[in-house]
């Protein structure tokens, strides 16, 4: 007999049952619709235990890295003990403001230092809390192994946390986070595989994550980044990413803005364009996209026209901050380093 | 593979779960590529287009689902009050049978398969 652990509490399945089964069976409600692991209505996550290959069958890599399977196709083999985890448990873990330093006239890096464990993949993205509980969702531009956290904050008129960070907050002083999520990430293998990495404004904050971790990793294959801002002053840590290009042959960091004259190293125009220019036949590669959902919709449709497969099309689409948060629930499911 | 006792589906005839994969990116591409119904897939979600479109070919393909003619009626009453008709149904069903062709499916199975969708033609018009 095997069995699952869900909501602190142990339920059997019997022989060959399936998880989605198992629960309905003994009256726990589970989403689902198709129950042939081809909807992926009822998509669950393992905290411990072996997940069979197969109920992991059609998922996205960075969906198969986290754990994640399809209940309805997940029958464990016998004497397995599965425990699932919920989005709902997803802990916040103390943190404290470490530096606050300006990369460009309105992007802020900030720098935090977890006082608990803080389990991410470079490029995924956290909710911020401040201590009176207001709270906005901030991509990661650190490397687990960094020790500190680095996120990219665009200063906005009137941006409640943004602006607090600015011009209040103080090194040491105490916030919280929760998270991560998203699943714009490297996943290691593959090395031969070209990366094609685009993103606008402080969507350069999980590529910058995204194009060490996968340099550190060994990726041998063709690393594109291209960086869009509307004018030149939008670009930032340009030095530090043509240093980096220049210690990596195989990275070819494109920085570009809309309105501008040409200059040194800069394109100008839109990105779409600039990506097919250089990069005109990106078959069988694997991208990541980063930036405001009109950009990230439109160069996903453009890049799968162009051969991409959507499996290898990783997207984070930051939504803006319209109204005060509702609920930690309802901002952790926004990334937005635009706020 | 021996000689099977009972007759398999199209859908592991040509591989399963993981033909379906492959599939469901070049018959996207195709339909959206295709001005004759392309404006239809216009501001969708395109993953969650794909898991649907993939759910389709599993079903035509004779694979594990669950739709009813109950599904297809409701998941396309929306787009026929947008105009959805046989022509367009024709279309799809083309990309359906090239997609198949580009993947090297033998031609008996592919009208096996546009048969089926055929057969879902009254239930996406809801007629």
């Amino acid at each position: 007999m095997s069995r699952i652990r869900y909501e602190a509490q142990w339920y059997p399945l019997e022989p060959e049952e399936s998880v989605l089964d198992g629960l309905l069976r003994q009256g726990i409600p589970v989403p689902h619709a198709c129950k042939a692991g081809v909807c992926q209505s009822c998509l669950m996550r393992a905290a411990s235990g072996v997940v069979p290959e197969k109920a992991q069958m059609g998922l996205k890599e960075t969906l198969k890295a986290r754990n994640y399977f399809l209940a309805c196709s997940c029958r464990p083999e016998p004497g397995t003990e599965l425990e699932l985890a919920g989005g709902a448990e997803e802990l916040q873990v103390p943190a404290r403001l470490e530096s606050m330093e300006l990369l460009g006239e309105d992007v802020l890096r900030v720098r935090l230092r977890q006082e608990a464990p803080f389990e991410y993949r470079a490029g995924q993205y956290l909710t911020l809390l401040r201590a009176d509980g207001l709270a906005r969702s901030y991509s990661v531009a650190s490397l687990p192994d960094e020790g500190t956290l680095e996120l990219h904050v665009r200063l906005l008129p009137g941006g409640a946390m943004s602006g607090w960070l600015r011009t209040e907050a103080r090194p040491g002083q105490a916030v919280r986070l929760q998270g991560p999520a998203g699943e714009c990430f490297y996943v290691p293998g593959r090395p031969e595989q070209p990366l094609l990495l685009a993103g606008a404004g402080t969507g350069l904050a999980p590529l910058y994550g995204i194009v060490r971790e996968a340099l550190a990793a060994g990726h041998t294959a063709p690393i594109w980044l291209f960086h869009g801002a509307r004018e030149p002053r939008g670009l930032y840590l340009v030095e530090a990413l043509r240093e980096l290009a220049s210690r990596h042959p195989n990275l070819h960091y494109r920085p570009s803005v809309l309105e501008g004259r040409l200059g040194e190293g800069v394109a100008v125009g839109p990105l779409d364009a600039l990506i097919r220019a250089e990069c005109p036949r990106p078959v069988g590669w694997r991208a990541f996209l980063c930036g405001n959902p009109e950009l990230v919709v439109s160069l996903r449709k453009k890049l799968f026209l162009a051969g991409l497969s959507l499996k290898d099309i990783h997207a984070d689409a930051f939504l803006p901050s319209t109204r005060p948060p509702e609920g930690l629930g309802a901002t952790a499911r926004a990334s937005d380093a635009s706020r | 593979m021996g000689q099977e006792a009972h007759v398999s589906s199209v859908f592991e005839q040509i591989g399963g779960a993981k033909a379906m994969d492959a599939a469901v990116d070049l018959f996207y591409r195709r339909v959206l590529t295709d001005d004759r119904i392309s404006h239809f897939f216009e501001g969708v979600d395109m993953e969650r287009q794909s898991a649907k479109q993939k759910a389709f070919l599993t079903m035509v393909c004779g694979g594990p689902n669950s739709y009813t003619g109950a599904d297809m009626r409701k998941g396309h009453a929306h787009l026929v009050q947008r105009g959805l008709n046989d022509l367009h149904f024709d279309a799809v069903a083309e990309h359906l049978g090239g997609t198949l062709e580009e993947l090297g499916v033998a031609r008996p199975l592919i009208e096996q398969v546009l048969q089926a969708a055929e057969s879902m033609r009254a239930d996406v018009l809801n007629r």
